[in-house]
């Protein structure tokens, strides 16, 4: 094993060292840092010329310049040393400083994005290889070859142009008409009967429920102003939170399974009461109280798992904390929700943000900042993850079709299970090991589409770091984005196959 | 005769007349209505773009050329003389819509043949040859894989762009051949180890000999489907470049082009967004359409997933199902 990871972590240092030649080689030789000076008026022409070949060393030939460039990037890898030289830019800032905040911005685009099309992707995809050839999975089918057609500028930009300005526009009149609210009913109860399923009797009574059921709150939110004035409240929040306990268990264990029931009831009735006596908390936290909340809620959670015992703890405890986390998370949402209507004002009533990363010049506590990232995220992150959505439910009804069709879930049918132990824990963790592959090679594809989301929407991140050094000719901020680029892709390539071997005993890593 | 009836009479009769692999294969994508109409929509509308604005020095039948300035007519929105409108110069948008498609479909082609011949010289040396020659070469693939399409197109584009889009074409397919290069590889790996290329061997046929007669026409399949995939993910690459300034450069347009420059006129003037942007996915749809159905015709192991359905569904004649279950796998393997 320890042979294994150095072996891979040499050659791909060598890889990275090689490609980074190339990389420097095709854009040293085709851009030209001086264009902008060449056709200047300015009357020292000749000496800003004369320091700009002197900042960049472009006396020095490309190859060998190369070398100089490795040398300063090499110091990087040396801990805690601080030594790190990525060259200059163009008009004398160093790499090194301009680039972290870059960084942490993109990799908050792109961690959104990717959790969010992982989570959304694979359920989806279960879902439609469990009924196959229904409505839902021909709709689903085509929707995720027209995603794959869809280049992403063309995503941002309708984005941009209707769901945030018409969402806007919705907000300054938060009415609905009553033909949409029937329109999105009749849709949802499409969505629900195709999921349910069953004989035609039964399709028709989940299509009547669900879609007049849909049709009616939109209705009540539209005339309780809910839009501009959200929240859960302390009713909702228990009917939302005795779902949540209900349906985990149903999922994970079944119903008849009593201790496990027992674990979500308990966890769920810790989070209502920390619902109500948190409050006045929340309103005076930080980001690492909120960390420190979440912590103990998830221990406890566990050691609920785990003193309520019966035969199968480990399944306790999962059950105990997926409740907990999702039901927490319902708690920590509604708290953000009150903090809408100040945000709504701040905003001068146009919240949801077309440009940039954070409102320049807001104050407020972390619900207000946390609702500012929110809205400025949220365009940039749908429109990355439509792309890699659809490949991920793709792969993930295949793959589901695939494992059901083996014959170990026949076994697992003809000793007796029911059909959820089959699907949650027989087909359900064979799938997901591909997807472990699929998922590396996204990272790349999301890292380099988010070139294209930043331009779109103006976030100064690595892609837009990227794209104005290309344009200005400036290499190194190209060279570093390229960097940390390949290094990531790699280094998921490297965890995809360590992750492999640990999840399929068959793969041996020698 | 529908393929339906073919099979079944196939699997109970082997005395029946043979067909070859490459007859069933097209037979089977025939069969695979969504394709068919996807490859001739597809046609239709590049023969209707050549046909509209012409290719090169001759002449098409649309009375405007895509670099002319013409008076704007109603403030450029789409009317009888103008269908597509008009651009805030007035330029005829429809002529440039069209040579939009013609260009983003040469650079799809372009960067599909050379992507594929690379890959599948690369992919078929590494995986014939084995060894110090298959390191070396793969190491060359990782080294390329590394850099994404995006940012290896933007460089590539940074240069290449304002010479035309040929050029820009070539030099992208000369970036975009490692996917094709492994999955060729992947292919060479086992077939090479089959009884028939034993037997060429021992027959004293030649290396190239048994690569491009007796390996490639059996991994052919695998090509194919994989180059038609690389050409749908082009059109969109050649798109986002051009949206980013790095494609193909004015007074010459692109689809993607259109929309970047029109971008901020959204709001007044629609149709100068909708026209490209509604030809892009279309393209790309119908490419990824028969690309599918290229696999399924190829690969006839991915109908094995409906198995299940189709019993309670269709019964076939006869033994049916099982019977072409089997078949399918057999087939499959022949062709892959």
């Amino acid at each position: 094993m320890a042979s294994f990871i150095l072996r891979r972590l040499l050659v791909s240092v060598l890889i990275i060292i090689a490609a980074s030649f190339l990389m420097y080689m095709l854009v040293a030789y085709s851009v030209d840092p001086l264009a902008d000076l060449r056709s200047s008026n300015s009357p020292n022409k000749t000496q800003l010329i004369a320091a700009r070949i002197d900042l960049l060393q472009l006396d020095v030939p490309p190859p060998l310049r190369w070398l100089f460039w490795l040398g300063g990037a090499a110091k990087c890898l040396i801990p805690f040393a601080n030594a790190c030289d990525l060259g200059s830019t163009i008009s004398n800032a160093q790499v090194v400083d301009i680039l972290p905040q870059a960084l942490a911005s993109t990799v908050q685009l792109v961690t959104l994005a990717l959790i969010l099309a992982v989570l959304l992707g694979v359920t989806i995809g279960i879902v439609t290889a469990l009924r196959q050839y229904s409505g839902l999975d021909n709709v689903v089918t085509f929707l995720s070859f027209f995603l794959y057609s869809l280049p992403a500028f063309l995503v941002a930009v309708l984005l941009k142009e209707f769901v945030a300005i018409g969402f806007n526009n919705f907000l300054a009149h938060p009415v609905i008409q009553w033909w949409v609210a029937v329109l999105i009913g009749v849709v949802a109860g499409l969505i629900w009967q195709s999921l349910i399923g069953g004989n035609m009797r039964r399709r028709l009574s989940t299509f009547v429920i669900s879609g007049v059921a849909t049709t009616l709150v939109l209705l009540l939110m539209s005339a309780m102003d809910w839009f501009l004035h959200p929240g859960l409240g302390p009713v909702v929040m228990i009917i939302l939170t005795a779902a949540v306990v209900v349906g985990t268990t149903a999922l994970i264990s079944g119903l008849q399974n009593r201790k496990a029931l027992i674990t979500a009831a308990i966890n769920g009735a810790i989070v209502i009461i920390a619902y109500f006596a948190l409050q006045p908390l929340f309103s005076i936290s930080s980001v690492a109280t909120i960390a420190i909340l979440v912590i103990v809620a998830i221990l406890v959670s566990l050691a609920i798992g785990y003193f309520v015992g019966g035969y199968d703890r480990g399944q306790n405890m999962r059950v105990g904390v997926i409740v907990t986390i999702v039901s927490g998370a319902l708690v920590l949402l509604d708290r953000f929700m009150q903090a809408w209507p100040q945000y709504f004002s701040d905003t001068n009533g146009r919240p949801i943000a077309t440009v940039g990363s954070s409102t320049p010049g807001l104050e407020g506590d972390i619900w207000v900042s946390g609702l500012d990232t929110f809205t400025h995220l949220a365009l940039p992150t749908i429109a990355l993850l439509l792309i890699s959505f659809a490949s991920y439910t793709r792969y993930s009804r295949a793959g589901m079709l695939e494992v059901l069709n083996q014959d170990f879930i026949r076994t697992a049918r003809a000793k007796g299970l029911p059909e959820r132990t089959v699907i949650v824990r027989h087909a359900f963790r064979n799938m997901l090991i591909p997807i472990t592959t699929l998922v590396a090679f996204d990272v790349g594809a999301l890292l380099g589409g988010a070139i294209i989301t930043e331009k779109v929407f103006a976030i100064p991140g690595m892609g837009s770091l990227f794209n104005a050094g290309l344009s200005r000719g400036d290499l190194n901020p190209v060279m570093a984005y390229f960097v940390i680029i390949a290094a990531m892709a790699i280094l998921f390539n490297f965890l995809a196959d360590l992750a492999y071997a640990a999840l399929d005993p068959r793969v041996r890593v020698r | 005769m529908s393929t339906s009836e073919m099979i079944p009479d196939e699997l109970q009769a082997p005395t029946a007349p043979p067909v070859s692999q490459g007859r069933l294969i097209w037979r089977r994508f025939l069969s695979n209505k969504l394709a068919v109409v996807s490859a001739v929509l597809f046609i239709l509308i590049v023969i209707f773009s050549i046909s509209a604005i012409g290719l090169g020095p001759i002449p098409g039948w649309w009375k405007y050329d895509f670099k002319e300035l013409n008076d704007q007519v109603q403030r450029g929105s789409p009317t009888w003389e103008h269908p597509f409108g008009q651009d805030r110069i007035g330029k005829d948008y429809f002529a440039l819509t069209m040579r939009g498609i013609q260009n983003s479909v040469l650079v799809m082609i372009v960067i599909g043949v050379i992507a594929s011949v690379l890959g599948v010289v690369v992919g078929a040396v590494a995986g014939y040859f084995r060894g110090i020659v298959d390191a070396v070469l793969m190491r060359i693939t990782d080294v390329f894989i590394v850099i994404p399409a995006l940012v290896i197109g933007s460089v590539v584009g940074h240069f290449a762009g304002g010479l035309g889009a040929p050029v820009l074409a070539v030099m992208l397919g000369l970036f975009s051949w490692m996917g094709i290069a492994r999955l060729v590889r992947g292919e060479f790996l086992s077939l090479r180890e089959r009884e028939f290329v034993e037997a060429a061997r021992v027959a004293g046929a030649s290396d190239s000999r048994i690569i491009f007669k007796h390996i490639l026409p059996n991994a052919i399949g695998v090509v194919i489907v994989a180059s038609t995939l690389i050409m749908a993910s082009a059109i969109l690459l050649e798109t986002a470049l051009s949206f980013l300034g790095y494609g193909i450069r004015p007074p010459d347009v692109s689809l993607g082009l259109l929309i970047s420059s029109n971008q901020s006129a959204f709001q007044t003037r629609p149709w100068l967004f909708w026209w490209p942007g509604a030809f892009i996915v279309t393209l790309a749809l119908l490419v990824n359409f028969v690309g599918d159905g290229l696999r399924d015709a190829f690969d006839p192991r991915h109908r094995r997933f409906n198995l299940r359905k189709m019993r309670e569904e269709e019964p076939e004649p006869g033994e049916g199902d099982g019977g072409s279950r089997k078949t399918g796998v057999a087939l499959g393997e022949d062709v892959l």
